[in-house]
């Protein structure tokens, strides 16, 4: 067999031999794209209104899913636990705005970026020391089963984690584009100088898209934490991000979702398929080989902002 | 007619060290226009930026003087804060929401304004002023021309209704006849909705032409004031800012490079 054979011909016919095992291949992408997709999404939130790439937003994945299982493990209910740890959140985005946000401003980007490193380091820190470095179980009630459909097999708990990334997507969109705050954080994100001659206040406009990002941080934290446990390498998830980033554009939420799946279901596949042919890994750097490519070919990603530029 | 905005020898100070403004004054009354003229660089924009409190953002600082609204002292407070007292400004160079469409644009303008209801009426006011914007409500910002973008600038600041706006540089890039349209429109503004104006220009010809009083700087400072028919009739004002030669007719260009006349203002 020639190597053009066994590099575009095998693995296309393993796939055509066992279709349902392709399908699970898919869905196991699919759902795990989802999750990528919850990571990324609060990198966009952030970017959107403030221009700040936020490094920490992997570390607040983690931070929340750490306050969750903390909160349940010490008595709280599910629901009371989820509650506190929302609340939690938000005082976290007061107190980054306090903090980080408000001294800096007006400092170049990178700076804003640095700040987001150091804090990046102290919410590792902060949540390992309230809460302990121990892999933890969190459990929020969805049994970790697999059901067969359609000669399938497919985990309920991942399908749930698709079905409310779904949800928050279409929420998040509806509030970008139709509330009077959402407008408002699009405005800033344009022009935020042109946002502050209208009166627009960048104090609150961060509180609201620092809180927003800590919820969706939340939602992340629970579905990678019921499946692979709260751990402190939840925070790695975060590279992951960067190119679900590249792919799908910074600025677009739509964008964060459809590159999640196209990273999730390509390097599964890759995987599955075209792994064996290389010795196997390539889950490992697929994502960052088509970032590059994209990169080269659309550096705006799929769904960027055009670049809008009138002569 | 009394005082609306009164500044009071301010001084600025751009990141702790670099001086720009030296002791400016000015006065704009109830429902006036009021021009401040002046070359680049002579500080118009700085001295606005300072009433609206948007200097902050570029590390200046209000560090002698006062700027009073309506009497209360406002140099100390944010632009938003500025915004919700009835201050606008519209900023140099337009400054639209380049992704957002037209109408998006005038929505986010009334940000400041808590009752929905009114925002719709509002809306129809702007349109009635700005027809061309009417066609163009859905297409994103970028895409409408120099011209539009000005007339949505000053249509998303009347949007919060203010009680002055300060207008900078409105003609800047624009054909002399569109810059004829938007200073009519502003004029119409002024006597109609009652908005005062503090119109920051280098076109002085148009400025005074509309304007009841004006101010002209030079590096950081007023060197003249005075009512617009006054201001136009001084001949150094003439030969510097209105291109015309001593008798009043207009210069000709064979002459530009010889200036025979001192500005009696320096010295």
């Amino acid at each position: 067999m020639s190597v053009f054979q066994q590099v575009l011909i095998g693995p296309l016919k393993d796939i055509g031999s066992n279709p349902a095992f392709f399908g699970e291949v898919v869905i196991g992408g699919i759902l795990a794209g989802m999750l990528y997709s919850l990571v990324a999404l609060g990198f966009v939130l952030i970017f959107k209104a403030s221009g700040v790439f936020n490094f920490a937003q992997g570390v607040m994945v983690l931070f929340a899913a750490l306050t969750l299982v903390g909160l349940i493990e010490r008595g709280a209910g599910v629901w009371v636990a989820l509650a506190a740890t929302a609340l939690v959140m938000i005082v976290l985005a007061f107190a980054i705005e306090r903090a980080v946000l408000r001294p800096l401003v007006n400092q170049p980007q990178i700076i804003l970026f640095m700040a987001t490193i150091g804090l990046n380091f102290f919410l590792e820190g902060f949540g390992e020391m309230l809460w302990g470095a121990n892999v933890k179980k969190l459990d929020v009630g969805i049994p970790d089963r697999s059901f067969m459909a359609a000669g399938m097999q497919i985990n309920q708990l991942e399908l749930s984690a698709g079905g409310i990334a779904a949800i928050l997507v279409v929420v998040l969109a509806i509030f970008f584009q139709k509330t009077r705050i959402g407008r408002a954080l699009r405005a800033v994100a344009d022009d935020h100088e042109a946002a502050l001659s209208i009166g627009i206040p960048l104090k609150t406009i961060w509180v609201v898209v620092w809180s927003v990002a800590g919820l969706v941080a939340i939602v992340a934290g629970i579905m990678w934490g019921a499946k692979s446990g709260v751990q402190f390498s939840l925070s790695l998830i975060a590279l992951k991000a960067l190119p679900v980033l590249i792919l799908g554009g910074f600025e677009s939420v739509p964008g964060a979702i459809v590159g999640g799946l196209i990273i999730g279901v390509g390097e599964k596949i890759g995987e599955v398929y075209w792994g064996p042919l290389v010795g196997g890994a390539i889950e490992n750097w697929f994502a960052y080989v088509l970032a590059l490519a994209f990169l080269l070919i659309r550096p705006q990603g799929l769904f960027g902002e055009k670049i809008i530029e009138r002569v | 007619m009394g005082d609306l905005l009164t500044v009071n020898n301010i001084e600025v100070i751009y990141d702790h060290v670099i001086l720009v403004l030296k002791g400016v004054s000015l006065r704009v009354p109830e429902g006036g226009i009021v021009a401040l003229l002046g070359a680049n660089g002579a500080g118009k924009s700085t001295t606005l930026k300072a009433i609206s409190g948007l200097l902050r953002t570029e590390r200046g600082d209000v560090t002698k003087g006062a700027i009073e609204f309506h009497g209360a002292t406002i140099h100390r407070h944010p632009p938003d804060e500025v915004v919700r007292r009835g201050i606008v400004q519209v900023m140099e160079g337009r400054h639209v929401f380049e992704h957002l469409s037209v109408e998006e644009n005038l929505l986010t303008g009334a940000y400041t304004r808590r009752s929905g209801g009114e925002t719709r009426r509002d809306l129809d006011m702007v349109y009635g002023y700005f027809p061309r914007l009417t066609h163009r409500r859905n297409v994103a910002a970028g895409y409408i021309s120099g011209g539009e973008q000005q007339m949505l600038a000053i249509g998303r600041a009347l949007m919060a209704h203010p009680k002055l706006m300060l207008l900078d540089e409105p003609s800047m890039g624009l054909a002399p006849m569109l810059v004829a349209e938007i200073f009519d429109i502003v004029g119409r503004l002024n006597r109609e909705e009652g908005v005062a104006v503090l119109l920051a220009e280098q076109n002085a010809t148009i400025a005074l032409k509309h304007a009841q009083h004006g101010y002209v700087m030079e590096s950081g400072r007023i060197v003249l004031e005075g009512d617009a028919k006054t201001i136009s009739e001084n001949e150094d004002i003439k030969e510097f800012y209105l291109g015309l030669s001593g008798v009043g007719q207009r210069k000709s260009y064979r002459d530009v490079k010889h200036y025979r006349r001192r500005k009696r203002w320096l010295s």
